[in-house]
């Protein structure tokens, strides 16, 4: 494993064991940008279906039962199954190349996270075969409660997310550490990019939002399997309870979705403004305060359940503050390209129109933050079209940004500009035909997740408009894949710094050695390749010196089947958890005793 | 590597912080326990008084409805007790963790030993508690008292059975011929956070659910 650095070639690891036992940052990245866009495109299909159903009045496509577990499926797979780990593909790419390091604090545990993702998404996208959760994504008691659910479809959703929890929690442990911990010399915290800012605020969040959905997951299970009564109304429990605790978690997880998002628009757009980002502290702190008012806005999801007007108010006013950080970006992102060199490439199309649909979305926030006109738009597709323009138009617009700006680093190879403007105005109005008619629909009074509606009510139009629409973005998703298919068969040429980007991971080959930096950076500026040019710094010189890496092993899959085996028992039988604990027990003894030197 | 602090592994390297990289995992990881812990005597203190009012027992306290007094089901000399020993256990714990930091290796194991025991003790105390209750018509599904009683502290003993098994296979892995390797210490010091953190939200429960009213 060891290589001496600029001296000895890259040692050559192939096939399917050096995937599955694979410690490497950058292949975790890819096995979690893979499976999360994989998942995109399943949950995509899934709307697909939504869609053709509600294309006209009195559709005959799906019937009720299969779309309750459609819409809750497409919203499971998107948030935990599609965005997040395409989030989490990019960390684990990035943030070691970023910060100047040369892997993640544990890469054994990270390894654990990716196994764990998937043991919880297979969970999840298997109940198909049994009987999917048909209860929304938050999943409200008494709905999900024994006498109204009894199928199996609420325990997949418990245990599914019971799991993804656990992935999640693991990987942003490790990043928190590694972006406090293994920063390149002269990397203080005020010099790292955005995107690593970003990343450090998201698995902050992620630490102290997945306990609360974890102990009302586990109520929830109780109340399932064991006859407690937490959730229900008539035995003295309360459903609000979980409406609280769901929305304690969810609501940072909103954020969770997004900030990645935010993070790499701030990469791609001084990098094609070619000037650095405009008031970086106020970015960066605007990042901290949208996270720490997270977690004070909770209950603006449930100005409708009889809160009482006092806490209405509190929570609407902490919703409309919650804008103004997210504003204070917003304008930032403006001033950043405003006198700019601009080249307008294909990330940089979607990082601009990340700004525009996000900020629609955004607005239409503020719009649900007053109660009274909440409680309109409470439950109609208002709400599904303000969630989709910050998700679609924010989250997903973000992620093809950045999958553009990094994918010559990561393959050494750029995909088609010219695919990518087709790809990009394709999606960019695909998306607003599908989602910007849902507004009217909602002020309409269209509710949402109605599997059909009546011809008379005026609801036809616009409906068919937004299948269409969801067409469109189809093609364009096809579009992509084409481009990505042809992109990978070329020769590499992309050489270290094609964009002539400031940060750290393009001042490595692309892709990057095993060991990501042949030589370890010292950082001088927030800027540092910009810095490093404008004052004619040589890049660190190799010492040759050797570099350890840690070596590949087995014991994360290993562990992660007895933690996916400790899920599937209780949807089974007690032995099979039996089991998973025993191989789990086994797999943390020979991790542990591991040599790793 | 004195230069490259950026290593690609944990143990004994320089870090950004000079914090071992797996002694800031487990503190990080411990506040995320905390808002667990949080989250299920939230959950408590939610059902606290409903139970009270529906009437149906048994009752953590001794209360009167209408005009039927009936007896509080809570042991606090008990549980006082088993407080005390898991307590005592903290103080064994850190006698491990200076053990292992200073070469005394002898006294790290006889530390862990002890810690497990007085641990194993606890749990002992809380099952025979458990049992009690069973006996006198406490479990899950009776009332929201059971349910937020049985979960609550079902899952502070699940961490403490936890780490048990953590310190057991720690003193079982000390008797290798390299026993803990160089990092003796730091293994020991994090296990230790752990036990402690367990004890500390042991003292909260206590307080919370036994002492006020």
């Amino acid at each position: 494993m060891a290589t001496v650095a600029g001296t000895l070639a890259q040692p050559t690891h192939t096939g399917v064991w050096s995937w599955i036992t694979t410690v490497d940052h950058k292949r975790i990245g890819v096995l979690y940008g893979v499976s999360g866009f994989s998942f995109f495109l399943w949950g995509g299909l899934l709307a697909l279906l939504m869609r053709t159903q509600l294309a006209v009045p009195n559709g005959t496509v799906i019937e009720s039962d299969r779309f309750s577990q459609l819409f809750t499926m497409h919203a499971l797979t998107m948030i935990f199954l599609a965005i997040m780990p395409m989030g989490a593909g990019f960390f684990n790419y990035m943030i070691p190349l970023m910060i100047g390091a040369r892997d993640v604090a544990f890469p054994r545990l990270n390894a654990l996270s990716y196994w764990t993702f998937l043991g919880g998404a297979s969970i999840l996208s298997l109940s198909f075969f049994f009987e999917a959760p048909g209860g929304g994504w938050f999943n409200y008691a008494p709905l999900s409660e024994r006498p109204y659910s009894d199928g199996s479809g609420i325990d997949f959703y418990v245990v599914g997310l019971l799991t993804l929890g656990l992935s999640s929690l693991m990987a942003a442990l490790n990043f928190a550490v590694t972006i406090i911990n293994l920063r390149a010399p002269g990397m203080t915290m005020m010099r790292m990019p955005v995107f690593v800012w970003m990343t450090f605020v998201i698995s902050v969040l992620l630490i102290l939002a997945l306990p609360p959905l974890t102990v009302g997951l586990i109520q929830l299970l109780f109340d399932r399997q064991f006859g407690t009564h937490f959730f229900i109304a008539t035995e003295g429990g309360d459903p609000l309870l979980w409406q609280h605790i769901f929305w304690v978690f969810g609501h940072p997880e909103v954020y969770i979705l997004i900030l990645p998002a935010m993070g790499i628009v701030s990469e791609v757009l001084p990098t094609f403004s070619r000037k650095p980002l405009f008031g970086y502290p106020a970015v960066v702190f605007s990042g901290i305060a949208i996270a720490v008012l997270s977690w004070v806005v909770w209950s603006h999801h449930m100005f409708t359940t009889g809160m009482g007007s006092v806490p209405r108010a509190v929570f609407a006013v902490n919703t409309m503050i919650i804008g103004v950080p997210t504003g204070i970006k917003v304008f930032n992102w403006l001033a950043t390209l405003y006198g700019g060199s601009i080249r307008f490439t294909t990330a940089m199309y979607f990082a601009v129109a990340f700004i525009a649909t996000f900020t629609i979305g955004g607005i239409s926030g503020v719009m649900h933050a007053s109660p009274p006109v909440d409680s309109q738009h409470q439950d109609t597709y208002f709400v599904v079209a303000h969630l989709h323009y910050v998700l679609f138009g924010g989250a997903i617009m973000g992620i093809f940004a950045g999958i553009y700006y990094w994918f010559p680093k990561m393959t050494g190879r750029f995909l088609s500009e010219a695919l990518g403007r087709w790809h990009f105005w394709l999606l960019f109005i695909g998306m607003n035909m599908t989602f910007f008619p849902m507004h009217f629909l909602g002020i309409a009074g269209m509710p949402r997740r109605i599997y059909t509606y009546d011809d008379g009510l005026d609801w036809g139009f616009w409906n068919m408009f937004a299948t269409i629409g969801s067409y469109v973005i189809a093609v364009s998703l096809l579009i992509f894949l084409v481009n990505f298919f042809r992109s990978v068969r070329q020769e590499p040429t992309a050489e270290a710094n094609p964009w002539n980007a400031p940060t750290l991971e393009w001042g490595t080959s692309s892709p990057p050695p095993e060991h990501d930096f042949d030589a370890i950076y010292t950082v001088r500026a927030r800027d540092p390749l910009w810095y490093d040019r404008d004052h004619g710094i040589a890049p660190p010189e190799v010492t040759g010196e050797h570099i350890h890496m840690p070596p590949p092993s087995y014991y994360p899959i290993l562990i992660a089947i007895g933690i996916t085996l400790l899920g599937v028992g209780a949807l089974s039988h007690l032995a099979v958890s039996a089991l998973g604990g025993v191989i789990a027990y086994y797999g943390v003894w020979g991790w542990a005793l591991e040599p790793t030197d | 590597m004195a230069h490259a602090p950026a290593v690609a592994h944990g143990g004994g390297h320089t870090t950004s912080t000079g914090t071992e990289n797996r002694k800031l995992l487990m503190w990080i990881f411990l506040g995320s326990e905390c808002l667990f812990f949080g989250s299920l005597i939230a959950t408590y203190l939610v059902f606290k008084h409903q139970v009270i009012e529906r009437g149906i027992g048994p009752f953590p306290v001794d209360v009167t409805i209408d005009g039927v007094s009936h007896h509080g089901i809570l042991d606090i000399p008990l549980t006082s007790t088993s407080t005390f020993v898991l307590l005592m256990s903290s103080v064994t714990m850190v006698l491990a963790v200076y053990g292992a930091q200073h070469a005394r290796m002898k006294m790290m194991k006889l530390g862990l030993l002890a810690t497990m025991v007085l641990g194993l003790t606890f749990l002992g105390f809380q099952v025979y508690e458990f049992r009690t209750f069973g006996h006198e018509g406490l479990n899950l599904t009776t009332n929201l008292f059971g349910a937020t009683f049985f979960v609550l502290t079902g899952f502070h003993g699940t961490h403490v059975g936890v780490g048990v098994l953590y310190l057991g296979s720690m003193l079982a892995a000390s008797f290798r011929r390299n026993g803990l390797g160089r990092d003796t210490g730091a293994h020991v010091e994090i296990a230790g956070l752990y036990w402690h953190f367990v004890d500390i939200v042991w003292i909260v429960i206590f307080t919370v659910l036994y002492l006020i009213p």
